[in-house]
């Protein structure tokens, strides 16, 4: 039994620093673009799916917020890629470094704010304040609001961090236990079942993209609309 | 007909100018950048831009991709290797 490492595999993989570079630009190259009417397959699948998530997401908006729609697709196609990519055996997922998230979320978010305020400054400023409060409760609740916009930013980047990093962590627990428990078995077989529903619960990191780009999403609307 | 190493293709080149032909390839960063496209789209070409590709093409990539962040690893995985005294 070894349990030297068995936490060595978190997140901050140490390799040679710039390497990270080509592992995160290593899902572009799983994109290929189209460039004909009809593609190849592998192109087709990808358009089909592309068409699909930006007619659902992009419904929502009006006019002004679809001038987003580039930056949306790209974003959940960045981090949708890059997590799938994850979930392969020894590979590096850089959203699990919350730098990246960070670097992710505080531009974007700062964005929405930013056109939000521009473009409808009364209605932007209004939403510190919700209808119908009772007048005594005031200063409190905008003091409340101001600290949850600012929460924002940060909640989006935790949240995936953590999302990614704990489910990475627990499948190489689990993954370890199983190799453990090989010798005595009965248990292996349960455990082993773990690990799989486990994996498969783990695949919809794919839902936690969604997560992301819907709350960056529905924020960029309650921002620019209303 | 004498041809000049540097025109040569590899197929073509002999043994014992293995050498200068290397060593006259272009290593210049636009050279570099020109050898991974073409080899990205010999491989694009011939794997998934075809009429009925398959899943070969690109899971030969993601297996390529496995391998590499083993190696990257090794070191690390050394020590958990199934053996009686470690």
């Amino acid at each position: 039994m070894n349990e030297s490492l068995f936490t060595s595999f978190i997140t901050p993989t140490m390799m040679g620093v710039p390497i990270v570079v080509l592992i995160i630009m290593f899902p572009s190259i799983l994109l290929p673009s189209p460039s004909r009417l009809v593609d190849n397959r592998l192109v087709s699948i990808q358009q089909w799916l592309v068409r699909l998530t930006s007619k659902q997401m992009l419904s929502i908006h009006n006019h002004k917020g679809q001038t987003w729609a580039l930056m949306l697709m790209s974003l959940i196609l960045f981090i949708g890629s890059t997590n799938l990519l994850g979930l392969l055996p020894h590979s590096f997922t850089p959203t699990t470094q919350l730098s990246m998230n960070l670097g992710m979320a505080i531009p974007l978010w700062a964005g929405t704010v930013a056109i939000g305020l521009r473009y409808k400054t009364k209605t932007s400023l209004a939403h510190f304040l919700p209808q119908g409060t009772p007048f005594p409760l005031i200063p409190m609740l905008v003091i409340i609001e101001t600290i949850s916009l600012f929460i924002q930013p940060m909640a989006l980047a935790v949240r995936l961090t953590a999302n990614i990093t704990a489910g990475h962590l627990l499948i190489h627990l689990i993954g370890g236990a199983t190799l453990a428990l090989m010798s005595i078995s009965t248990i292996t077989a349960l455990i082993t079942f773990t690990i799989l529903v486990l994996l498969t619960i783990l695949e919809f990191a794919v839902a936690l993209i969604q997560a992301y780009v819907f709350t960056l999403l529905v924020s960029l609307y309650l921002h620019d609309n209303t | 007909m004498l041809i000049p190493v540097k025109e040569k293709k590899l197929m073509d080149v002999k043994l014992g100018e293995l050498p200068s032909w290397i060593l006259m390839r272009d290593f210049t960063p636009k050279g570099i950048a020109g050898a991974f496209q073409r080899g990205y789209y010999r491989y694009y070409n011939k794997y998934v831009n075809v009429k009925r590709g398959g899943v070969a093409g690109i899971s030969m990539v993601l297996a390529a991709y496995v391998l590499f962040n083993y190696c990257r690893c090794y070191k690390e995985l050394k020590h958990e290797r199934l053996r009686k005294y470690h």
